[in-house]
């Protein structure tokens, strides 16, 4: 009697392990990133570091490494659409948005803004020396397939919207995704 | 007898004119003009930004593109690429 109840039980032991023993896809960790693998996290919203965030990634894109951007802060600034004037729900938003104007082609430099002469000469002296200009490179990120992720938070904090930011976004999410990719060996730059 | 010496350049694909330009457009330019040809292509890249000549060396080592020649005509620099 108890060896007939018994069998059946040793044989799935054994079908569990063969089957075991059988090759198994390898699990695609959600956000897994190799060795290749860049994370900026662009914090600034000033016009020379959004310059230099956006060599980094289209060079790191251009050179095949994959490239995500985390937009955080001040960087979503640079995000928003450039017709946009004033941003957000409460006054204190809206406020915040008129004191800097958002957009990509409105950053100011963190040093000798001078009510906007240092950003023109900039501009300048870009067009003089072949510089592509920010507006260039960031059509030139997203061309190249750079991934570009905006904080959830900061969106929250500046009240913006979906609308306000322009097209080649992907979605808005938090700091717990850029520690995954960061703790899975992408190289991180703060920006 | 050895072989003669004489390499003769390979016919080219497609060009990148990236003269006048800085970094990284060379660079940027060359990437998306390979990113649309086939495997084995040969691309040739005019540049005339002096930090071009380091920099393809080390592009071509990190995508694993070939640089098969590299010449200075004056101020411009000339990079023939064969595509991975």
């Amino acid at each position: 009697m108890t060896l007939t109840t018994e069998r059946p039980i040793v044989l799935d032991q054994i079908a569990e392990a063969i089957a075991a023993t059988e090759p198994q896809p390898e699990p695609k960790l959600e956000g897994s990133a190799g060795n290749r693998d860049l994370v900026l996290i662009w914090y600034s919203g000033d016009l020379e570091k959004t310059w230099a965030s956006l060599i980094l990634a289209t060079t790191a894109a251009a050179s095949g490494v994959t490239t995500k951007v985390f937009i955080t802060f001040w960087g979503l600034q640079a995000f928003v659409k450039d017709q946009r004037r004033i941003t957000g729900e409460t006054w204190m938003q809206k406020m915040l948005s008129f004191m800097q104007r958002p957009g990509i082609s409105h950053r100011k430099l963190s040093k000798m803004n001078f009510l906007g002469m240092g950003p023109w000469m900039m501009g300048a002296l870009a067009k003089k020396y072949g510089v592509a200009k920010p507006p260039e490179l960031l059509e030139a990120a997203v061309a190249l397939g750079v991934e570009f992720m905006p904080c959830q938070m900061t969106m929250d904090l500046f009240g913006l919207k979906r609308e306000d930011m322009i097209d080649g976004l992907g979605e808005p999410v938090g700091a717990a995704t850029v520690i995954e990719l960061l703790s899975n060996g992408a190289a991180p730059l703060f920006i | 007898m050895d072989t003669l010496e004489v390499k003769a350049t390979p016919a080219i694909d497609a060009k990148v004119d990236a003269r006048g330009l800085s970094c990284p457009m060379p660079i940027v330019r060359t990437a998306q003009a390979v990113k649309t040809l086939p495997s084995g292509a040969i691309v040739e890249v005019l540049a005339t930004d002096p930090g071009s000549t380091k920099d393809f060396v080390a592009w071509c080592r990190s995508t694993g593109n070939e640089l098969v020649e590299q010449t200075t005509d004056g101020a411009v620099f000339r990079f023939v690429i064969r595509r991975k």
